[in-house]
């Protein structure tokens, strides 16, 4: 030991001052600013920028074709007293509350469902999946037609059973246009919310319910002690992604109705396509779409309070 | 407490016998251990006990009602799980509480139960903590406290220290026999190490393949054997077995492979030629003059005892000795069984031949 610690070692190149370059290569937050490049021009070129822009046009009189001019809060006063775009703010809280509230109540069903022992559980998982992987679009045309006012099947059916004697006219009457849609954006919506509760149930250990049998729990005494409980912080974060999904949605709605009949489906997101695009409107259309941003964010902020750590799920795991 | 039958289960997975026919009684107050390899029936058996797996055909009763169709919680057990299975999102106390509060129990009740059996375990400090929180041994003890709450007639344990480490597990194995020894409740323990079966059984059930090999008290099944497969799994290091055959030529003595002879206290009435396995447990070999040679391979000194491997008759023995002797791996030893305490068995079906 001793003489190897003593043995010279060899003399070292002159030190050299470190110059700026040189301890940047060495630091490793400048490595990792490189590594995130990618991902910010991402977000900043498709989120940021046309979010920043939208803002700004919000303020402006901007319209398609022409340039427009900063006019400050005009858009939103003129706003404040459009009756229309308070009806698409009442539409769109009463679809999103209405639609999320029975997805999640049906998706969390059929996730308990699915996560029962069954024959075709493969497949039956899978066919839960196809309302979400058909295009949008696509659903929404078979809507429109099984909601049609001429061809409606479910009017032909009704009718061959003796039930009614003429058609439902299904999107040409306000009550019935508004139950139709959220009746579409529920088909659409459900699978989501199923196979994330699904995915969540099965990380819920079997030993647990054994545990809960053996103490004397009956089945819905297991579901409100156990996989209640067990499944808020995934409920959370579905609910969250569903509110937002449906609040800001566009496509169905344009699809089926395009916010008729007298606006009784305009959402806040079609009508801001309507004034923005449609009759170009640009600065008029930022501000209905601005204005949907503190309801996201009050959406936001509640999923972010709920998706808290529980006291429960702190502290060290001595696995 | 109440006494346990266990009478001609069996138990079927679709067409698949897993349990070929199981018939245990179990005493009040008795500590029965269930042992075996895996795969042998053992936990489908506890888990028909509790109720969470049907009787294929058979019964099960505990005290005098026969069991087999009466919901788990009606059939007055409580069972500790491997993983321990305790409610992460519920605090000790509420983990204990837990099936006070599903019968309706009052609250200062529940709580009366949670702090006695908190007491008895030391636990008290630690009511308010959740699971994660808490060490293995000390969820392991939540698990038992959950138990002792519901104050059950049969306490059954399911592998439960096998997820602690090798210290916390002989300590937890201390604790759960003395636990026993102050409830006085019946308790089935299924486990794979035969270690935790000596230890804390009144009464070894050796389980093998869907079928019991013997039941005794751990002592017998270690000195009588019934058969090649209990001699194998119980004891540590493993028994050794020699085959050959019992010679009678003027005294008994065995023949083992390659012509070793090993000593015989006395041959089984006509066995003379007859081919068998000869048990002898590492722990009853001697040095002697007259012992058959043997070549040493491996010497592992442990500190209270020495193992040591050789060849004896071309075949690998284990010899285990307290007394401290200088071995190397290449030296020739006369190992010498003690005949007193030989086993011999049967070659082809391992039945014990011996008295």
């Amino acid at each position: 030991m001793a003489d190897i610690a003593l043995t010279p070692r060899r003399a070292k190149p002159a030190l050299r001052e470190a110059t700026t370059w040189d301890q940047l290569k060495h630091n490793k937050n400048w490595l990792g600013f490189w590594f995130m490049l990618p991902a910010m021009a991402f977000l900043i070129f498709f989120l940021a920028y046309p979010l920043g822009l939208g803002i700004w046009l919000s303020f402006t009189d901007t319209r398609i074709g022409r340039v427009g001019h900063f006019v400050g809060t005009e858009n939103y006063e003129w706003l404040w007293d459009d009756a229309i775009f308070w009806l698409s703010v009442f539409n769109t809280l009463l679809y999103t509350s209405i639609a999320s509230a029975i997805k999640f109540g049906v998706g969390l069903y059929l996730a308990l469902l699915l996560n029962e022992r069954m024959p075709f559980k493969a497949i039956l998982r899978a066919a839960v999946l196809i309302p979400f992987i058909v295009p949008t679009v696509l659903s929404a045309l078979a809507f429109w037609w099984i909601f049609d006012s001429q061809f409606s099947i479910i009017s032909w059916s009704l009718k061959h059973l003796g039930l009614i004697t003429q058609n439902i006219n299904f999107l040409g009457d306000t009550t019935w246009a508004r139950i139709c849609v959220i009746f579409a954006n529920i088909w659409r919506g459900v699978p989501f919310v199923a196979i994330t509760l699904l995915a969540g149930l099965q990380t819920v250990s079997p030993s647990l319910y054994e545990a809960a049998i053996l103490d004397g729990a009956t089945s819905w005494q297991r579901f409100r002690y156990i996989t209640y409980p067990l499944l808020t912080p995934i409920i959370a974060v579905v609910m969250t992604f569903s509110v937002l999904f449906t609040f800001t949605d566009f496509q169905l709605i344009w699809a089926m109705t395009r916010g008729g009949p007298v606006n009784a489906t305009h959402l806040m997101a079609t009508l801001s396509y309507q004034r923005a695009i449609i009759a170009g409107q640009l600065g008029e259309g930022a501000a209905i779409s601005s204005a949907m941003i503190p309801f996201l964010l009050a959406a936001i902020m509640v999923s972010w309070f709920g998706l808290q750590r529980r006291k429960w799920q702190q502290g060290e795991s001595n696995d | 407490m109440s006494s346990v039958q266990i009478r001609d289960v069996r138990k079927s997975f679709g067409n698949f016998e897993v349990l070929h026919g199981v018939t245990i009684p179990i005493e009040d107050g008795e500590f029965v251990v269930l042992v075996g390899p895996s795969g042998c029936g053992k936990s489908t058996l506890l888990r028909m006990l509790a109720g969470l797996e049907n009787i294929t055909s058979g019964t099960i009763s505990i005290g005098d009602r026969v069991v087999n169709n009466v919901q788990p919680k009606e059939r007055d057990i409580a069972m500790v799980f491997q993983n321990y299975a305790l409610y992460p999102h519920m605090s000790v106390a509420d983990n204990m509480g837990f099936s006070m509060k599903l019968r309706g129990a009052k609250a200062d009740e529940i709580s009366a139960s949670v702090k006695r059996a908190a007491e008895i375990l030391a636990l008290t400090p630690l009511l308010d903590r959740y699971p994660r929180q808490l060490s293995g041994g000390q969820r392991q003890r939540v698990a038992m406290g959950r138990a002792i709450v519901r104050d059950p007639q049969v306490f059954l344990f399911d592998e439960p220290l096998s997820n602690l480490d090798a210290k916390l597990r002989v300590a937890m194995r201390t604790e759960i026999k003395e636990l026993h020894q102050r409830l006085k409740t019946t308790t089935v323990y299924v486990t794979h190490d035969q270690i935790e079966a000596m230890t804390m059984a009144d009464k070894i059930v050796v389980m093998h393949d869907g079928i019991v090999e013997q039941m005794g008290s751990p002592l017998e099944l270690y000195d009588t054997p019934a058969n090649q497969f209990v001699a194998g799994f119980i004891g540590s290091p493993a028994m050794n077995f020699l085959k050959g055959s019992v010679k009678v030529n003027g005294s008994a003595y065995f023949e083992g492979p390659n012509g070793v002879k090993l000593p015989l206290k006395s041959a089984p009435a006509n066995s003379d030629g007859k081919p068998a396995v000869y048990g002898v447990r590492p722990e009853h070999f001697t040095i002697a003059d007259d012992g058959a040679e043997a070549e040493i391979v491996v010497v592992e000194p442990t500190g209270s005892e020495t193992q040591v491997f050789a060849k004896l008759g071309g075949e690998q023995v284990v010899a285990v000795f307290r007394e401290r002797h200088q071995f190397n791996p290449g030296d020739k030893v006369r190992l010498k069984p003690d005949p007193t305490l030989v086993h011999l068995f049967d070659d082809g079906t391992g039945k014990r031949l011996n008295g």
